[in-house]
């Protein structure tokens, strides 16, 4: 423990600049309900400033939307490579790959100056995720203060943080538009549905997130420490599937349905065969799934995803004073 | 009721669809299962095992054009077919054709149609009639065998002409619906509560036609009054609110006026403003959202049911004349009214309305 802590005290304070322009995406999945509504609310109330933030508020992906459909031609979250955002538009482009352009000039372009400093992309999911902030770096500074910031603040959902380990100009999601930016992703919710709860939840984590940088913009000193519950993928699990068909033959066990985060070690169930047998998990580490039985990985051939689950240590942080 | 037991014809032919909702999984899976395994002839009973929507379950969706669970009126049945006709309503008369002719002597015995909600209703039968006792039977039969899971029977108040669902093509009939399952996803549990369910059924049909008497009793029925659709805007028509925290998952737990229903987006309470306490059902079903429900409600009550067998070999021959029939039938009625009910609907009859509209 001591040795832990010495090394948090050792990390050198940070300062960046501050967070003035923040960007908030609901519908980037059409039938993905909480942001569709928390987005069209903050649009009613015509929330555009928050004291030193200005709030840029988006529905990604609104034929999606209107349809109540994750996607008309392709889905839009996987659009935003920089080899998809370059590509030349013809009359055979599908309509999310002209849409992630047209985001890509609203709050980008991606990797430049011009982009918006924080871009917080709302989604639901149908597994049992509670609150789970999504990102690409382990050292972001500005998202991993608000995930320990979130994680003090809210109590009425598990909260954790998952870590995609790709490079900037491969990381296909809306949130890499910003020079900071995640995803916000709560469960469980069936599409289409728009449960209460799982909106208050949502909710609060949108509020939480614009505190911390209202915070962090007028000055205030974060300090350095250590923050649990990081997640780092691993690797997919389909599902068991018919040779011929491709159709799935087994659907997740019991024991691992609604059991995202929690350890899974080799020899522990992991399908239930419709013809009775279980399959089981026969690697050699112990691992974390999430996304267990996302109803829209059926299709991307992914029953769930797997994760190692680490501590990471973050440094004191402070806005830039010119 | 007792000591009057009602003699029925054996239920031989058994259609099991699935896949009439194409998101709906439970009932896929399971056809899909049965089809693969070719079950179709046991003792006593014959089961014709369909996948209803093929093309809504290739795609994963609810339906390609309209709702197939809401063309088995007798009016679009008998509509004409043009190549602009939805592919639903083409495929509405097909398995007409297959497992009726709705309201015929041809007609399936007993029709059992798969459903999935995303409702917390545990597994309930729905059906048209409170008076069909090889249904009201099959109900008392799967609650006394399934403890795992709360069993319900939802009586929507129709007749057999403006029924709208597949399993109104059967001479019995009524939906298996069991949540909560969001739809396009196939939860482990759920399908074997299902399996089971089905499983059970086919016991009690087998039992009956092998001449089991079962004895009459009570069972609770709960009958659709209403709908209570979402609090919209005025010009978009999108909804405003979400079902209340105290109300979601509620579902079958009595709601008094004052009670919390919605929670609009920017944070209000809505509360019941009906006057009379009614069970609340279907609460936040994902498909019912373009249908402008939010949830049903009903009422309960005790229905009773008498003992009931199958008709034994020689019994046919000896079918009472109409007058006998009737005479028999009014004699129920007389019993049952008795007891408190208020009508006997006999199938393929008209039938007067209950209190409490269907809308």
């Amino acid at each position: 423990m001591r040795k832990k802590m010495k090394k948090a005290l050792e990390m050198e304070p940070v300062s960046l600049p501050a967070q003035s322009r923040v960007a908030l995406c609901g519908g980037t999945h059409g039938n993905e309900m909480s942001g569709v509504y928390l987005v069209r609310e903050l649009q009613r109330q015509k929330l555009e400033k928050a004291g030193s933030v200005t709030l840029t508020t988006v529905i990604s992906n609104p034929r999606a939307v209107q349809v109540c459909k994750r996607y008309t031609d392709m889905d839009l979250n996987r659009c935003f490579t920089d080899a998809i955002l370059s590509s030349p538009v013809t009359d055979a482009t599908p309509y999310e790959v002209r849409r992630a352009q047209e985001l890509n000039t609203l709050l980008g372009p991606k990797g430049s100056v011009e982009a918006m400093d924080l871009v917080c992309d709302l989604h639901n999911t149908t597994a049992n995720m509670g609150l789970s902030l999504i990102s690409y770096s382990d050292q972001d500074w500005v998202i991993l203060h608000i995930y320990r910031h979130i994680q003090r603040k809210i109590t009425s959902a598990p909260v954790r943080f998952i870590l995609l380990d790709l490079p900037l100009a491969d990381a296909y999601s809306q949130d890499s538009l910003g020079k900071h930016g995640f995803s916000i992703e709560v469960g469980p919710q069936p599409h289409g549905v728009v449960r209460a709860d799982i909106f208050n939840i949502m909710k609060e984590a949108v509020d939480q997130t614009l505190d911390w940088v209202q915070c962090f913009n007028s000055g205030s000193a974060f300090e350095g420490g250590e923050v649990d519950d990081v997640y780092t993928f691993v690797k997919s699990v389909d599902y068991p599937r018919d040779p011929e068909t491709n159709q799935i033959t087994a659907a997740i066990h019991p024991q691992l349905q609604d059991r995202d985060f929690c350890p899974l070690h080799p020899g522990d169930p992991m399908f239930l065969m419709f013809s009775g047998e279980i399959v089981k998990y026969e690697g050699v580490e112990v691992l974390h799934p999430y996304f267990v039985n996302e109803c829209a990985y059926y299709e991307k051939s992914i029953a769930f995803h797997l994760a190692r689950k680490m501590t990471l240590t973050i440094p004191p942080l402070q806005v830039k004073r010119d | 009721m007792e000591g009057r037991e009602v003699v029925l014809p054996t239920v031989s032919r058994v259609a099991l669809c699935g896949g009439t909702h194409g998101n709906e999984l439970s009932g896929v899976y399971l056809v899909r299962e049965r089809l693969k395994r070719k079950v179709e002839e046991e003792e006593h009973i014959s089961v014709v095992t369909v996948m209803s929507n093929p093309r809504a379950v290739q795609q994963c969706r609810r339906y390609t054009e309209t709702d197939l669970n809401r063309c088995f009126t007798h009016a679009t049945l008998s509509g004409p077919v043009t190549d602009k006709t939805p592919y639903e309503i083409v495929r509405s008369q097909e398995l007409n054709t297959l497992l009726g002719p709705k309201g015929s002597p041809e007609a399936m015995d007993l029709v059992c149609d798969l459903h999935n909600t995303t409702a917390n209703m545990g597994l309930c039968l729905i059906a048209y009639s409170d008076c069909d006792w090889i249904s009201l039977h099959i109900y008392r039969y799967l609650q006394r065998q399934m403890s795992d899971i709360p069993v319900r029977f939802i009586h929507f108040d129709l007749p057999l002409n403006e029924a709208y669902s597949l399993d109104s093509v059967g001479k019995h009939g009524f939906a298996i619906e069991i949540g909560p399952q969001a739809h396009g996803v196939v939860r482990s549990n759920i399908l074997s509560t299902m399996q089971e369910g089905v499983q059970q059924m086919l016991e009690w049909v087998r039992l009956f036609n092998s001449g089991t008497p079962f004895e009459g009793g009570k069972v609770d029925v709960y009958t659709m009054v209403k709908n209570v659709d979402y609090p919209r805007d005025f010009e978009t028509r999108g909804i405003t609110a979400a079902i209340h925290p105290q109300l979601q998952d509620r579902d079958f737990c009595l709601l008094r006026p004052n009670d919390p229903v919605f929670q609009t987006f920017s944070g209000e309470t809505l509360k019941y403003t009906g006057t009379e306490p009614l069970y609340p059902f279907f609460i936040n079903e994902c498909a019912y959202y373009e249908k402008g429900i939010a949830l049903s409600l009903a009422r309960q009550r005790s229905v009773g049911i008498p003992s009931i067998r199958s008709e034994r070999e020689g019994e046919q021959g000896k079918r009472k004349s109409s007058a006998e029939e009737m005479e028999e039938e009014e004699e129920i009625k007389g019993e049952m009214e008795e007891e408190g009910y208020q009508k006997l609907m006999e199938y393929g009859e008209e039938s007067d309305s209950l209190n409490g509209q269907y809308k």
